[in-house]
């Protein structure tokens, strides 16, 4: 029988898990998750690939946007930054244990440069400055050949880990799906150290932090870079899965994907990431099966496919922020404590 | 210098469009404080909008104007009613992820009615360059400049001199105050969006018959215009026009003495460089009202 929590210890009241129960949910959870590959068809192993990837992505930026309030428009090109690291060092030989971690320093380096504008503008203002920043690295990457292969694009060997290669999505999710794991891990924790809560206190009041103590602009960068790392590191495993990347893979419709995960999903909630990154990743999967299954009564539907997926995606975002602000992570919240004081909702 | 001369007239009439489409922008920011993503895909809709009108419908050109600048009130009064509403006061990613979210919808909409095919645009005006001292330019860019001048000096004086002009910028400066002096705000941004609304569309059309035709990349305009609003600054009318010039005439400089060495590109880049210099030198753009804030 579920009930309320009840902490006797400041521990018990800060741990990452608030009941044993959950700890113990959530292990089943995880062990459940990894006999996916040995059920899933190889699609849907390429849908839970880039649903992972995107999860990382999302929680990035989450930290970004969410938990310290800078707006960032700027995501893809630190995808970017992230996948065509990988790919150089990855075809100069260099494994994925170094690769990928490298491509998340670089994407962070990257994300603390055009973080700087932070130090003088906030809202609307920081918006455009990082949407520049996507500009700027867009040209970059398909102007500078001998790194990038231009817009032509560049092809990346499979990872390999103690000599297991990960040729194939089956593979590649034992790759992805701990990674992601881990650095979920990662973000629930930071929000419970010193570094965590200064960047909250930023994002409520940048003021009143700066009064208390908190080095607004340091904190600023720190929140720029450890997004960015996080943006990285998913560019580098998607430079792995797409195997050839090309400037085409990150347009500007990639970053407004993640900000629509974290506004789906919740702003400022770790879970949030995940459930708006992985709602996102199955929406247009979603809508391919169902107009392939109506495809038979309205074969017009086919042409009006991609129209549809666009204006899904923009009706979701829009209904989400006029009725559900607070996002999935909410809405979560809201069943889970119906259920738990089940039948006595009092 | 025959270059120098021909880049730059080049960029003064390409930035006659930029600042048309800069005024939608601007007109919205200074009653609400939100900047509409969307602003691409209003050019779009009203420049389908009226094609469908014309060709379609077979009405003459303008009565095909009226209506679509009456279709375009009413798409920015719904559009404001509908969505903008409900989010007053939330915080600013939320109305960015609105307008970005309405863009996709507006777009998947017109992709979904009229298709990706170019379509052709009957011609409003002639075609034919008008000789200007000794460099051609095309008609359709003095007409936008024609009109960004009539716009300047209308919108000068309805924020100067209208009542609804003066509750707009009272409305700007301090919601709560414009509430207690008795002004309706909900109206005021009703107001604003349908004027922004309809200043896009006549920017679309003009588009459109300078094109020659219509198709989804007219919406990137309204990305490539964000620069401009910036530079210029977001709540100045003469700013966003000023803005216009000065990144047309960049963009074309840039494209005409960099391309080359850097092989293309450029051209489209250069403005967002600009951006963020001009941002880090002064961060409320050439013309905007300095908040100071220090943190």
């Amino acid at each position: 029988m579920l009930s309320g929590e009840f902490h006797t210890t400041y521990a018990g009241d800060m741990g990452i898990f608030e009941t044993r129960r959950a700890r113990r949910l959530l292990a089943v959870f995880i062990v459940a998750v990894f006999a996916v590959p040995f059920v899933a068809t190889s699609y849907w192993l390429d849908v839970a690939n880039r649903a992972a990837i995107a999860v990382i992505a999302a929680t990035g930026l989450n930290i970004l946007t969410g938990f310290t309030g800078q707006i960032s428009l700027g995501n893809a090109a630190f995808l970017a930054v992230g996948a065509y690291t990988t790919a150089f060092l990855a075809n100069h030989g260099v494994p994925f244990i170094v690769a990928g971690p490298a491509s998340g320093a670089v994407a962070a380096l990257a994300g603390m440069v055009f973080g700087i504008p932070s130090l003088r503008l906030k809202g609307l203002y920081l918006a455009m400055a990082t949407l520049a920043a996507h500009f700027i690295v867009e040209f970059t990457i398909s102007h500078w050949e001998q790194v990038t292969g231009g817009v032509a694009g560049i092809s990346i060997p499979s990872p390999e880990l103690f000599g297991y290669a990960f040729t194939d999505d089956r593979r590649l999710f034992f790759l992805t799906v701990p990674t992601c794991v881990a650095l979920l891990y990662f973000a629930r924790n930071l929000f419970r150290t010193r570094v965590g809560k200064a960047f909250i206190a930023i994002r409520d009041q940048d003021i009143s932090a700066e009064v208390m103590g908190v080095q607004v602009f340091r904190y600023k960068l720190l929140s720029f870079a450890v997004s960015s790392f996080y943006i990285g590191v998913a560019g580098s495993l998607l430079a792995y899965q797409a195997r050839i990347i090309t400037p085409e893979n990150f347009p500007l419709s990639v970053a407004i994907d993640f900000l629509g995960m974290i506004i789906i999903g919740g702003l400022g909630s770790v879970l949030g990431s995940i459930l708006g990154a992985i709602f996102l990743t199955l929406l247009p999967e979603v809508l391919r099966l169902a107009t392939s299954a109506l495809a038979g009564s309205f074969p017009q539907l086919v042409q009006l496919f991609s129209p549809l997926k666009v204006g899904v995606f923009g009706l979701t975002i829009v209904l989400f922020l006029v009725f559900e602000p607070d996002g999935l992570a909410d809405l979560w919240r809201r069943i889970r404590n119906w259920f738990r004081l089940y039948p006595f909702s009092y | 210098m025959e270059l120098l001369l021909q880049l730059v007239i080049n960029g003064l009439v390409v930035g006659c469009i930029y600042s048309l489409v800069a005024l939608g922008f601007v007109i919205i920011y200074k009653s609400s404080g939100i900047l509409n993503f969307a602003q691409g895909e209003f050019l779009l809709f009203g420049a389908y909008v009226f094609l469908a009108i014309v060709s379609q419908a077979n009405v003459p050109t303008v009565p095909a104007l009226l209506l679509t600048f009456a279709f375009a009130t009413f798409l920015g009064l719904a559009l404001e009613r509908v969505v903008l509403r409900p989010l007053i006061g939330e915080p600013i990613i939320s109305v960015i992820m609105v307008t970005l979210g309405l863009s996709s919808i507006l777009r998947a909409i017109v992709q979904g009615i009229w298709g990706t095919d170019t379509r052709p645009v009957p011609s409003v005006f002639s075609l034919e360059p008008i000789q200007l001292g000794p460099l051609p330019v095309a008609r359709g860019y003095l007409y936008s400049a024609a009109s960004v001048a009539v716009l300047l000096v209308a919108l000068t004086l309805f924020f100067k001199y209208s009542r609804p002009g003066i509750a707009m910028r009272a409305t700007a400066a301090s919601q709560q105050v414009a509430l207690s002096m008795g002004i309706s705000v909900r109206h005021i941004f009703a107001l604003s969006w349908s004027i922004a609304a309809v200043v896009s569309a006549a920017g679309g059309i003009l588009l459109a018959t300078m094109r020659g035709g219509v198709d989804g990349s007219l919406a990137i305009l309204g990305l490539k215009v964000l620069p401009v609003v910036i530079v210029g600054g977001l709540d100045s009318v003469g700013g966003a026009i000023l803005g216009g010039l000065l990144v047309g005439v960049l963009e074309n400089l840039a494209g005409g003495y960099l391309d080359p060495v850097f092989g293309g590109g450029v051209k489209e880049v250069a403005p967002f460089v600009a951006l963020v210099l001009i941002l880090m030198i002064r961060p409320y753009g050439l013309f905007g009202k300095v908040r100071i804030e220090r943190v």
